[in-house]
């Protein structure tokens, strides 16, 4: 494959901002994980290399705790994860003939990694894809490297973990932040405010998520058919 | 445990990859169409605006302390993230003095 040196050099270069995101982000997880799961460190690991979706990890550990089901973890997850399905969009037709490299370009899709490829342009005489194959290379070793070290950290130390969780929140707080930036519409955002609020209210906490969203996305998309998608 | 927590793991990483490589597999020919773009921009503020939401169904706001330490740390969070866009800085504040009100209780009344 052979990458030239000036490649991942300004693939490190775009890509730092998110490595100091990812790391520390990373030793949260590995740390909560190994607090309140009761695994050993290596499981956290394994999870972070294998699924390598940092929300859903936050989300699992909560749910891993309760001894919730495989099946409701995964659907958790899917909700998740489902907003990915549309970053594949706008690089669909960059990414043709990558070859292999798109398995990995796929595999390491992050809301991150994303941001990085669709504002941060390749060196000149560089291949797009191999630029963005490093950006994400190189973002998912930090996560991974992160979750090894909190993990490691939470098994040598009795750290007061209490309120770190607050973290998954703030880290959605964020991504809505952004998202309020991007999409300047107000109906998306309080539709789902109105559908969440009533759902919690009419059902209860346990099931919100996937009634919610149920609930919002019907009605976004009955309001985009009537509007012509507009 | 051990059979539980590797089929939680491989059960994630499939939905993960799944919901990733989707318009890859499935949406080629459509990712033109205005109701996938539609929904590609309407989509995620539903979902964030809802997963805040679930984050912080189980504050009772009610009762003391009513909320205020999830208030105050969402607050500076937010704020922070308004002032300096910086991921980090927001999330890892926010967080941290979130963990500070609640182990120091100075907000239990």
């Amino acid at each position: 494959m052979g990458f030239s040196t000036r490649l991942v050099a300004s693939a490190f270069q775009a890509s730092g901002p998110v490595i100091l995101g990812y790391f520390p982000l990373g030793f949260a997880f590995g740390l909560l994980f190994v607090e309140h799961v009761g695994l050993p460190w290596s499981y956290a690991t394994a999870m972070s290399l294998i699924v390598f979706a940092g929300a859903s990890q936050f989300l699992a550990v909560g749910l891993l705790a309760a001894g919730v089901g495989v099946f409701e973890i995964a659907a958790a997850t899917f909700i998740l994860n489902v907003r990915h399905a549309f970053f594949g969009l706008s690089v669909l037709e960059r990414w043709r003939g990558a070859g292999f490299k798109k398995f990995f370009l796929i595999y390491w899709l992050t809301d991150e990694t994303y941001a990085l490829m669709t504002s941060i342009k390749p060196p000149p005489d560089a291949r797009e894809t191999d630029f963005h194959l490093l950006m994400a290379g190189i973002n998912y070793s930090a996560w991974c490297l992160g979750s090894t070290a909190g993990a490691l950290a939470g098994e040598a130390s009795s750290f007061d973990t209490t309120g770190m969780d607050f973290a998954l929140t703030a880290l959605f707080a964020v991504l809505l932040v952004e998202q309020m930036r991007q999409v300047r519409e107000v109906f998306p955002f309080a539709l789902a405010f109105v559908a969440g609020i009533i759902t919690i209210v009419a059902f209860g906490g346990e099931n919100m998520l996937l009634i919610s969203i149920s609930l919002s996305l019907g009605l976004l998309i009955a309001n985009g058919a009537r509007r012509g998608w507009a | 445990m051990n059979g539980y927590i590797w089929s939680v793991i491989f059960a994630m990483a499939a939905v993960t990859f799944i919901s990733r490589a989707a318009p890859f597999v499935f949406l080629g020919r459509f990712a033109e169409s205005r109701a996938i773009r539609f929904l590609g921009r309407g989509t995620p503020p539903v979902i964030l605006t809802l997963l805040v939401i679930y984050c912080l169904k189980d504050v009772a706001v009610t009762v003391s302390p009513y909320g205020l330490p999830e208030g105050i740390a969402l607050a500076v969070t937010i704020g922070l993230h308004a002032l300096f866009r910086n991921a980090l800085v927001s999330i890892g504040v926010g967080t941290g003095a979130y963990m500070a009100i609640v182990q120091t209780g100075i907000l239990a009344l």
